[in-house]
């Protein structure tokens, strides 16, 4: 079931209400402002609201100096390839380096770019931010997440990261859910097989996960919507305890969730780690459907990467 | 200008290039052209036009300061240490393990400050922001920011200088060290930007040329009325390596080596410039 609310809107209504909370929090935008739905902040709070122009470099380096210079909390927006790739220069060193309390947020991660295609596909943002040292990397995975996710955003202090999908999403979590920044969460218990999985693979990693309990296989479903820090507790117990992992990100597999996870298994609890996402492909153009298939990263490809992983066990 | 206030500023920059040779000759190598450059623009800063407390480094009310060419770092160090901001024997410890004093000025390193800066056009990004944030809030801080004429090759300078006119930063000035050359070359064959001062006129900047070694013309342009809404830009005519004995306006003296006599002769030249 699809959320109500896109996710944009959830980001604007929390953005909004943070506004009216604190004078400090800022929008810093790129000439995308219409486009994540911010637009509107720009008449509510008149003055607030920077537009740097198609200048992503410039927005970067504009949000670091009014965190320094006045304690501003910019929420600093555009697409995310924009945001990483093209700005990383000015995001590692005027962000990380002088550790300025800016929000970075990239929308339309991975695939989620859809018929903007090839050059809008983020499948790398999360590698890039995860190079930065001290970069905080959230990942939301539907309405509900975000909205509780977002005074916790606001309230940590340091360089931050989110990347965001922009439209509706399925529907993971409700209103009895407790977010906690920094802190996977286990959906589904399971010993055989360990599902870590961020932002929209975690509906697919659900769906994986009752295709497997119909095989008599128990997954266990974790959420690692913190990527960076990564809560190695729940890792390194789902290692232990179910002996074999498969990762689901919606980006290269090369460098981000899966990556960061068999990095830091690889140290302390070597266990078979199967890895969904685009296997080191450039991106093209298609609707979220046919791109999620062309690049195997359906519930269906989780299954098959949880057999497979299993099977490594013995 | 008063006389005695010229001879002042001039013997102050005079001090702050002898304390950077010494600075840089100690170790024995690093970025002296681009620090010499920019001896005079930082003595009338620091003496006659920032309002800064070097007791106290974090004062609300100070002007900032952003070197965006960060590799003349040596020459803020000189300065710093002239006015109080750091003991004046910290200058022996450039780019040593554990200084407070690398190559390219970080912020969270070295009192007074004020931007961590290294990669080129970047420094002067977050100038356009930290005085974005003071006409936010309607502060009276003013920012000054040095660029050097090889950066402005750099995009990102002009999407700055292009946000700085859009949002009418007329209390952030930005000065160029036009010292004509850039680490491969003359600038007019590496990369060409002149004619600098229309570029920035058309960007929207408020732009007056003068003799960056002239004191009394730095200070002049900096306390010039300039159009309000306007940010102000001055173009400053220098010479890489300016007194460097051997060294003035040697294509090679971006970042050199020098021996001990070589650093001793060039501060003894100095010190009969003095007299």
């Amino acid at each position: 079931m699809k959320d109500t609310l896109e996710m944009r809107e959830v980001y604007t209504r929390a953005l909004e209400q943070l506004m009216k909370e604190d004078e400090r929090v800022v929008v810093v935008e790129a000439d995308l402002s219409r486009g994540v739905n911010t637009l509107r902040l720009r008449d509510e709070f008149p003055g607030r609201h920077i537009d740097a122009g198609i200048a992503e470099q410039d927005m970067v380096t504009i949000s670091a100096g009014l965190a320094i210079s006045v304690n501003k909390i910019p929420f600093t927006h555009t697409f995310a390839p924009f945001i990483s790739r093209r700005a990383m220069d000015q995001v590692y060193l005027s962000v990380g380096f002088s550790n300025a309390n800016v929000k970075l947020v990239g929308s339309d991660p991975g695939v989620s770019a859809e018929i903007n295609g090839g050059t809008h596909d983020g499948f790398e943002d999360v590698t890039l931010m995860r190079m930065v040292p001290n970069m905080t990397i959230f990942e939301p995975v539907d309405a509900e997440q975000l909205r509780q996710a977002m005074p916790q955003i606001y309230k940590h202090v340091g360089p931050f990261y989110m990347r965001m999908f922009r439209k509706q999403t399925e529907k993971v979590f409700d209103e009895n859910y407790r977010f906690v920044l920094g802190k996977a969460d286990t959906l589904k218990e399971g010993k055989d097989v360990a599902i870590i999985a961020s932002g929209i693979m975690v509906a697919e990693a659900l769906k994986a996960a009752t295709a497997l309990h119909e095989q008599g296989i128990e997954a266990r479903v974790i959420n690692l919507h913190t990527i960076k820090p990564m809560d190695t507790e729940t890792v390194l117990k789902a290692a232990k305890e179910c002996g074999a992992i498969v990762t689901a990100e919606n980006h290269n597999i090369n460098g981000g969730l899966g990556g960061a996870v068999c990095e830091y298994l690889s140290g302390v609890c070597p266990v078979p780690v199967k890895r969904i996402g685009v296997r080191d492909h450039f991106g093209e153009v298609g609707k979220l459907d046919f791109l999620m298939e062309k690049y195997a990263m359906k519930a269906s490809d989780i299954v098959k990467a949880s057999q497979e992983a299993i099977a490594m066990k013995k | 200008m008063e006389k005695c206030q010229v001879e002042s500023l001039r013997k102050f920059a005079n001090e702050i290039r002898k304390k950077t040779i010494h600075c840089i000759g100690t170790l024995g190598v690093g970025h002296f052209g681009g620090s010499m450059s920019v001896c005079e623009a930082l003595a009338v800063l620091y003496q006659s036009i920032m309002k800064i407390d070097p007791q106290n480094p974090k004062w609300e009310e100070r002007d900032w300061f952003v070197l965006s060419k960060g590799h003349a770092g040596p020459a803020v160090y000189a300065t710093l240490a002239l006015k109080g901001f750091i003991p004046m024997e910290t200058l022996d410890t450039l780019n040593q393990p554990n200084t407070i004093l690398p190559s390219h000025c970080d912020r969270h390193k070295t009192p007074g400050v004020d931007m961590t800066v290294g990669s080129l056009g970047q420094g002067f990004g977050n100038a356009v922001g930290l005085a974005l944030g003071f006409k936010m809030d309607k502060k009276p801080n003013r920012v000054f920011c040095i660029v050097g004429d090889g950066e402005c090759n750099e995009g990102s300078i002009w999407e700055g200088a292009m946000a700085s006119a859009h949002f009418k930063l007329d209390n952030l000035t930005v000065m160029v060290d036009d010292n004509g050359l850039q680490s491969d070359g003359r600038t007019t064959d590496i990369m060409n930007m002149q004619p600098m001062d229309k570029k920035w006129e058309a960007f929207g900047w408020d732009v007056q040329t003068v003799d960056g070694h002239d004191v009394e013309q730095l200070y002049n342009a900096l306390t010039r009325e300039v159009s309000a809404g306007k940010p102000r830009c001055i173009i400053m005519k220098t010479v890489k390596g300016k007194n460097l004995l051997g060294f003035e306006d040697v294509s090679t003296n971006h970042n050199t080596t020098i021996t001990r006599e070589q650093m001793l002769a060039a501060i003894a030249a100095l010190e009969e410039v003095k007299a």
